[in-house]
């Protein structure tokens, strides 16, 4: 199918709204847009970060899953607590795939999960004593973890325990970080705002910790790795291009990270920002108190890589300007044989994407490395500086939509017929019954890295191996084929 | 009051920060901006002008309290 035009676009758009009764269309089309390259501001044409209407399918997550499953979780030698009932932490455990080194249980705890089993006595009397035998527990069973951080769930606000106090008992206790979450489920619109809370928790109770403590020696050339969660090894992957170029990475944030890393970070010179979302405000804060400067980069796609590698480059000296080009060389002759291989078999396929945090703009370039086009694209949990980001990447005309609905996104993909969709678990099956192939983008399907000039290699075979599946052709049911219909004729 | 955070760009011009409302905007022009004052209106790229009282030169990036003007909101 050809690109539709920004009229067709337009007409798109209003098609599916027509089904809403008055309000939520006037509601819904706010947040539903055709990309126009020459805005500056995205809030020009498209709402972002506001409550989703009651009884449409939205994809959002909660303030808790932001702050324990997206920020603090992958902390690998702290101990997590999901204080509150039960379900909130067994259904997410372990379902990012954060990966990290380390013995599980005993120096290491990612994929557990901890929690204090919430029961009607606790919701009427309260959690506080139970919470610091929990602490002492801990401290009893894993001598070697390194703090707790209590990840709040919605009751311990509605309840109004006073974990802060707990905390602070706890940490004279143990004599190690104990952290209070206030990230209870029901605060803002999505898990965005549980990303900032655990930024501002990791402010008030841990970044200071080494303030005035000159001990761990630095270099000029160190630099923290923020916003990268190490999804199927992705911090690895991007860890060591810095690295041959010359860099020395303190600190990752927080995929495989530690909270020793965390302390030592506002010692570096640079903060390289990966997930602008659910990180940028550690980043501005610690360039407020620290005067470290911050920028974003692009991990995804060769393309994208060397315009940051460079970039990172120019806030340092000679040899690492030098050695930002010689990674770049040196991995070129790799990359280009990806691209050899797999463009003449991707070019020309159209993507829709509906992702969070950074990717439904960060994986466009790696899309267009190899010869495909990005339609439609869309975050969960986005905010107007993210579209902001996304209008110059996205092709005129292509959709946005934001916190789109269960019924807008089939839609959609029914009418534009994209070639694959990029998405969660969620949406995946529906996509594959209706024969739509489909990439789960937050995972990467249970592969990955997808970062850096390896995880580029693994992207492309990925996508390939999805678009040119044979399966796609046997979906159709046979008596709906055209050739099926023309035999049926023929006998009748 | 929103709480703004002030950072200077690499072109050396002034960015407007407000967390709660997500706003990210170059500051096209500053009442005061001598050796020895600084503040007052602020007009941003996208017209929306802001109060800040004069103080000495702060050290940026820093937060600071501003009213905002137009509006007269807040
Ligand atoms: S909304 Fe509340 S109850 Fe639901 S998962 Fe989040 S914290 Fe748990």
């Amino acid at each position: 199918m050809a690109a539709l035009t920004r009229e067709e676009t337009e007409a798109l758009i209003q098609e599916v709204l027509e089904i809403y009764p008055e309000q939520a269309k006037k509601d819904r089309a706010k947040h539903l847009a055709v990309n126009d390259q020459s805005l500056e501001k995205s809030n020009k044409c498209i709402t972002s970060n506001r409550k989703s209407l009651p009884g449409v399918m939205t994809i959002r997550g909660c303030a808790y899953a932001g702050s324990k499953g997206v920020v603090w979780g992958p902390i690998k030698d702290m101990i997590h607590i999901s204080h509150g009932p039960v379900g909130c932490g067994q259904y997410s455990r372990a379902g990012r795939r954060n990966y990290y080194v380390g013995t599980t249980g005993v120096n290491a705890f990612g994929t557990m999960n901890f929690t204090s089993d919430f029961t009607e006595k606790d919701i009427v009397f309260g959690g506080d004593k139970k919470l610091a035998k929990i602490i002492t527990e801990i401290e009893g069973l894993f001598p070697l973890h390194k703090g707790i951080s209590i990840q709040s769930e919605c009751p311990i606000g509605l309840i109004g325990d006073d974990i802060e106090a707990v905390a602070k008992k706890g940490n004279k206790e143990i004599n190690k970080p104990v952290v209070p979450v206030r990230c209870e489920g029901f605060r803002g619109v999505s898990q965005s705002l549980g990303h900032h809370i655990a930024n501002d928790a990791i402010r008030d109770w841990v970044l200071e910790n080494r303030d005035g403590d000159d001990s761990f020696p630095t270099t000029p050339y160190d630099v923290a790795v923020i916003g990268d969660y190490n999804i199927g090894g992705d911090a690895w992957a991007s860890r060591t291009l810095l690295e041959e170029m010359g860099l020395r990475v303190v600190a990752q944030w927080s995929g495989d990270g530690t909270i020793a890393e965390i302390e030592k970070t506002p010692k570096v010179k640079l903060n390289l920002i990966h997930c602008y979302r659910s990180m940028n405000y550690i980043a501005r804060h610690m360039e407020e108190k620290y005067k470290i400067p911050w920028i974003e980069y692009n991990f995804f796609g060769p393309t994208k890589i060397a315009e940051s590698l460079r970039r990172i480059a120019s806030h340092f000296d000679d040899t690492i300007k030098e050695g930002a080009e010689r990674v770049i060389a040196r991995y070129e002759a790799e990359y280009q044989a990806v691209i050899d291989k797999y463009k003449p078999r991707l070019q020309g396929k159209r993507v829709m994407l509906y992702i969070g945090g950074l990717r439904p703009r960060h994986v466009i370039g790696a899309y267009e490395d190899l010869g495909m086009e990005v339609v439609g694209t869309g975050y969960e949990f986005g905010h107007n500086d993210d579209y902001d980001r996304t209008i110059k990447e996205m092709g005129n005309a292509t959709l946005l939509y934001d916190d789109v609905t269960g019924y807008e996104f089939e839609e959609f993909v029914k009418k534009v017929q994209p070639d694959l969709v990029g998405s969660g678990v969620k949406e995946k099956y529906i996509f594959q019954k209706m024969g739509v192939p489909f990439r789960q983008m937050h995972s990467w399907d249970y592969s990955g890295p997808y970062h850096g000039y390896d995880g580029f290699a693994i992207f492309a075979r990925d996508m390939d191996m999805t678009i040119n599946n044979p399966c796609w052709k046997q979906v159709k049911a046979p008596w709906k084929t055209a050739a099926s219909s023309e035999a049926v004729k023929a006998v009748a | 009051m929103p709480s703004v955070m002030l950072k200077k760009n690499p072109e050396g011009k002034l960015v407007f920060y407000v967390p709660k409302k997500d706003l990210e905007e170059v500051a096209e022009s500053v009442e005061f901006d001598t050796a020895e004052k600084w503040g007052g209106e602020v007009v941003l790229a996208d017209g929306s002008k802001y109060y800040f009282e004069p103080i000495a030169p702060p050290d940026f990036p820093i937060t600071l309290r501003a009213k905002r003007v137009d509006s007269g909101e807040e």
